[in-house]
């Protein structure tokens, strides 16, 4: 049975369309495995051989790529939320309580974006204190560092964004405490909160702005920065496994 | 490389000369270093156990999503201020802060200090090695330390930020009991101490804080900010 699936597979994957898709053609050789990462425009980003030890649980505790997991369920339920969601008021309320009662698993879908938002939240605090801690912050990943505490504030800011889209009291007024404290900039502090609301409250308009700021304009510049981070652990030579000499004696 | 079994050359046909070969210089490549080390492939290796990571942080996110659902109140009322209004859980570090400092300080002045400080870090912290705090130049450093301590804990007191005190004296008190011990101290931990550069210490000491503050906003802060216990059910 496994060898009539294989047959398949190995069929499928020698066949001209397959093949004009992806490049590497069938085969389990080393070349066929540096060619699927080397041909593939996402997993390029990577590189083709990576590091034994930087596999190990204790070198990393997978923080990032977990963080990276929780990006990827909020994307996808993200638009999922999108398609019953008006960002107008009273509308996007309403929109709740349909997702509560009136759409399938509607209830599950926002519980599900809801905690893994807060788990990227957490995760990438996380992932940064453990990259100290590591030591692996020091050149020559220097820049990636900053790459991550700009990730950093991507994540606050799409989860706090995220915060105001039910319209309900919590989110209303959390929002208000937050645009509250952009008012405290010295000089331009008025400024920058219209900018932030359009308005002096928090109201229909300042809702639309986070909605767009949290669908598209933040989501936009995570991934560019995301696909600058996992590159460069390519271009700064693979993950932080240690210092050079330390990891002669081991 | 004495007897070579190629020859280089330059040819841009790729028909004729399909092979290409890089050049990596070592200014360009930290990967030259360590190129010795066992390695796997990334395609099926890594992506595999990425794969695993993965599934097993969907598996315990789908758990919680069936398990408790998300809060949802009334519908915002601008008329209607509930009390305590707080900010989301990763904020209220934030908010504790503004508790006791004016908006400009708490709210604008010490969170860009900490994002600058977060981005320089890789850039000022040229002690590569990690060496550690105490191991030269140790009375001039004692007395340093003892300044800035002293001096930010009257700090803390004047503004009655007493919640930021206790990581801060926590943080005081092992970079103490670490200047007391030799380099070969008989304990591993007392060792261990010994060898913590200055960047160890002051991270450890910002992480306290921001979980120390961001538990009293959540747990411990009822109506009008007033302290409350977890048990009074205040939140």
């Amino acid at each position: 049975m496994a060898k009539t699936l294989d047959h398949y597979i190995d069929t499928l994957r020698g066949t001209r369309v397959w093949r004009s898709v992806f490049r590497g053609g069938q085969g389990a050789s080393r070349l066929h495995n540096v060619l699927a990462i080397q041909q593939n425009i996402f997993l390029h980003l990577f590189s083709a051989k990576t590091r034994r030890r930087s596999l190990d649980l204790g070198v990393t505790w997978y923080l990032g790529t977990l963080t990276f997991g929780c990006f990827a369920i909020l994307f996808i339920t993200g638009i999922l939320l999108m398609l019953y969601y008006h960002p107008s008021v009273p509308q996007a309320y309403a929109d709740m309580k349909d997702l509560q009662f009136v759409v399938s698993s509607g209830v599950f879908l926002r519980n599900l974006h809801r905690w893994s938002a807060h788990a990227m939240v957490f995760l990438v605090f996380a992932h940064m204190f453990r990259v100290f801690y590591r030591g692996a912050y020091r050149p020559p990943r220097e820049f990636n560092w900053v790459i991550g505490v700009l990730l950093l504030l991507m994540t606050l800011l799409l989860s706090y964004t995220g915060y105001l889209l039910p319209w309900d009291q919590l989110s209303y007024w959390a929002v208000t405490v937050g645009s509250n404290i952009a008012s405290a900039v010295p000089v331009f502090g008025a400024k920058i909160r219209f900018l932030m609301l359009g308005g002096h409250v928090v109201n229909a308009n300042a809702l639309l702005r986070f909605y767009v700021l949290h669908c598209m304009i933040l989501p936009l510049a995570a991934i560019v920065l995301i696909a600058i981070h996992f590159w460069r652990i390519r271009k700064d030579g693979g993950l932080y496994t240690g210092e050079p000499a330390a990891r002669r004696e081991t | 490389m004495s007897d070579k079994d190629f020859i280089a050359s330059m040819d841009s046909d790729a028909r004729r000369s399909p092979v290409r070969v890089a050049f990596v210089t070592r200014r360009t490549s930290p990967m030259v270093e360590a190129a010795d080390e066992p390695q796997v492939m990334t395609y099926p290796e890594v992506l595999f156990r990425v794969l695993v990571a993965v599934e097993i942080g969907v598996v315990a996110l789908v758990s919680m999503a069936l398990l408790w659902d998300a809060p949802l109140e009334q519908l915002a009322d601008p008329m209607h201020t509930p009390n305590p209004a707080k900010a989301p859980w990763y904020f209220l570090g934030l908010q504790e802060l503004l508790h006791y400092f004016p908006p400009v300080v708490a709210g604008v002045l010490i969170p860009t200090l900490v994002v600058v400080a977060l981005i320089v870090i890789p850039y000022f912290d040229v002690n590569v090695h990690g060496k550690g705090l105490w191991l030269t130049d140790k009375s001039r450093r004692l007395k340093i330390f003892a300044a800035v301590v002293v001096a930010f804990c009257i700090f803390l007191i004047v503004f009655d930020v007493y919640v930021a005190l206790a990581p801060t004296l926590i943080v005081a008190a092992f970079l103490l009991l670490a200047a007391l011990s030799a380099p070969d101290a008989p304990g591993r931990f007392r060792r261990w101490l010994v060898a913590r550069p200055i960047s160890f210490w002051i991270m450890t000491w910002f992480l306290m804080e921001l979980v120390v503050l961001t538990a009293v906003g959540t747990f411990f802060r009822g109506p009008g900010w007033s302290w409350v216990w977890p048990w009074q059910g205040g939140f």
